[in-house]
């Protein structure tokens, strides 16, 4: 966090055609990732979070229709044309997919696929392509990354596949790492050992992160900040630790009192749900979009639209929680 | 760290996946066969000039009609006294020379077609209309029409068949481009950087490309079979030169007094045609990735 932000999400909106009309995902959501930040974006399904990450990178289908501003590094990436797009993704921007099952090419050994990014885009040759693949699986913690280089995909576990991913995504040392759920498709002890990469990659390279993820737990682990989405709108935005010790939207904190925590109330302590679902939202209406779930709506919450409060600690909320909550 | 994974993989031999089809085809029985019909056939068509016993089209009338096991005539005479034994061997050089030249030709214009109806949405329906056109023609209208514009060859009965086969290549490449582009690793190689050239070629093709060995070696006997029908017609191979389907066809008439002369060429096209189909379900069944992890 020392100059501006390296990545700067400006009233990103994402409209989608559908048959029953538009449909609004994301609705102007800012967010800023200052740099060697690792910012989480927590959520639950529905909420947006993934086609957030997914305008970043530019993955949208055509059906979308995406406004407001994303500047990386200062450059516009909305409304890029091809070829400043193609020169931005895997040098400054890179993405690493959820599932580490079907992100890998079958027919290619993984030393092919890492190489063949740094021969296009560093222009390196073959030979010095395939000795940095292995410096990255090394990176990455494969065991015996000198023979993991000549592996298929198939002949990798889910967990390696996922480093390979990730080493395949910092190979041109990007600026910013999008990482959409990394550990969601993991076994939680495999988890633990990605969420220990990325951390070390972080301190090692410098590399922004943001972090899409619905497990409050990994954010607990990696994040500095979190936004908080909810129905297309991010409702909360601080500090990892001033979040979960003062949430302040109700819905931070029911998502927090609806994590299970180890030790404490183990097996006497029911978890609390949210009632209702995350609404699918034909336009954003002026109103508060989580009134009709939130258990201390008042009548201005259904009225008008709060909006995020300026300060570290933002958050969007006509009534919002002020005690402690206990987790 | 990751402890489990190394031991789960580390007595592995680090094969390389071409190896591996070869060696999970080698185990199968049924591949062995198929293949060993194969390249005893190849053998006989490419050797055909130096081991026949005799030319495809000399002529012996005083030894027509000579039943199997004559000495020097191996497999009888025709009505003739033409070696059935060496015209088999030269009818396999046509009837190969058929299917691997119709195949080629509906790979190299289907392919590309297929992949680009299947990759940009805004030329698949101009594509897909354009196959339909060419399933709407009859085979046979398309190959009479070529033959009396270009004349009746071997060639041409060839692009003919050719031509009545892209619309299933295109499709199949088409439908294949279309599950493999929704896949992840197609998006990740976006995200980094690749543009629509590399990602057709190096991520879709490769993946496809087990989908296209099969219908390759379905479409090569289907070729076979067409060029009997054209040939039968007089469309495709010039008399004297032997095909199997013209051998078939000509052999019709005197089936009765030498049914050998009919049989055998008839014995050759479903042995070839059995080969070849039996080599593509077991390449399927080899390239087939699921079944790679056992």
């Amino acid at each position: 966090m020392t100059s501006g932000p390296v990545l700067k999400v400006t009233d990103l909106s994402v409209t989608f055609r559908t048959e029953d009309g538009p449909l609004s995902a994301v609705d102007r959501v800012s967010l800023e990732v200052g740099d060697g930040e690792v910012l989480a974006v927590v959520g639950e399904s529905g909420c947006g979070k993934s086609v957030t990450a997914m305008s970043l990178a530019g993955l949208l289908p055509r059906s979308a229709t995406v406004d407001g501003s994303v500047q990386l590094d200062g450059v516009e990436l909305i409304g890029a044309d091809k070829r400043t797009l193609r020169s931005i993704r895997g040098r400054e921007v890179a993405y690493i997919f959820q599932e580490p099952m079907t992100s890998l090419n079958p027919v290619f050994t993984v030393g092919r696929q890492i190489g063949e990014v740094l021969q296009v885009h560093i222009g390196l040759s073959r030979q010095a392509a395939r000795r940095r693949a292995v410096e990255l699986l090394k990176l990455v913690g494969i065991p015996s990354a000198e023979r993991r280089v000549d592996d298929y995909p198939h002949q990798l576990s889910g967990g390696m596949r996922q480093r390979v991913m990730i080493a395949m995504a910092v190979a041109c040392d990007p600026k910013v790492l999008i990482a959409d759920e990394p550990t969601t498709a993991l076994d939680v002890t495999i988890q633990a050992g990605i969420l220990d990469v990325l951390r070390a990659l972080r301190e090692r390279l410098g590399t922004s992160v943001v972090l899409i993820t619905h497990d409050l737990g990994v954010v607990a682990d990696l994040a500095d900040r979190v936004a908080v989405m909810y129905a297309g709108r991010v409702v909360e935005t601080a500090d990892v630790h001033e979040l979960f010790a003062r949430p302040q939207h109700p819905y931070t904190s029911g998502l927090l009192a609806a994590s299970p925590s180890a030790g404490r109330h183990a097996g006497t302590h029911r978890l609390n749900e949210i009632p209702g679902l995350v609404p699918v939202l034909a336009s954003q209406p002026d109103a508060c979009t989580f009134a009709d779930r939130c258990p201390q709506a008042l009548d201005t919450c259904s009225a008008k639209q709060p909006a995020l409060e300026s300060g570290s600690h933002r958050v969007a909320c006509w009534n919002p929680v002020r005690q402690p909550v206990e987790v | 760290m990751a402890i489990a994974d190394v031991t789960v993989t580390a007595g592995m031999p680090l094969a390389s996946r071409r190896r591996k089809v070869l060696r999970r085809m080698l185990r199968n029985p049924l591949a062995i066969t198929g293949l060993v019909v194969l390249g005893i056939a190849v053998l006989l068509a490419v050797f055909a000039p130096w081991i026949a016993p005799h030319e495809p089209t000399e002529t012996h009338l005083d030894l027509a009609f000579a039943p199997p096991g004559t000495p020097g005539y191996l497999l009888g005479t025709d009505d003739l006294g033409r070696d059935v034994l060496s015209r088999i061997m030269f009818g396999l050089r046509a009837s190969l020379h058929v299917g691997l030249l119709a195949v080629a030709t509906s790979l190299v214009v289907g392919i590309p077609l297929g992949l680009m109806a299947g990759y940009f949405r805004a030329i698949d329906a101009l594509i897909s209309r354009f196959t339909d056109l060419v399933l709407a023609f009859p085979f046979l209208i398309l190959a009479v029409g070529l033959a009396a514009i270009r004349g009746a060859s071997l060639g041409n009965a060839a692009i003919a068949i050719g031509i009545a086969q892209i619309p299933g290549v295109i499709r199949i490449v088409r439908s294949e481009t279309l599950r493999l582009k929704s896949l992840d690793f197609v998006s990740a190689a976006i995200v980094e950087g690749a543009g629509d050239p590399w990602v057709l070629g190096r991520h879709i093709l490769p993946n496809a490309a087990s989908v296209i060995i099969v219908q390759a070696t379905v479409a090569i006997p289907a070729a076979i079979l067409g060029e009997a029908v054209l040939s039968f017609l007089g469309l495709g191979i010039q008399p004297p030169a032997p095909s199997l389907g013209t051998m078939l066809s000509d052999a019709q008439q005197f089936a009765a007094r030498a049914p050998w002369a009919a049989v055998m060429p008839g014995l050759a096209i479903m042995l070839l045609t059995l080969a070849f189909n039996i080599v593509g379900d077991s390449l399927r069944d080899a390239l087939d990735p699921k079944a790679s992890r056992r």
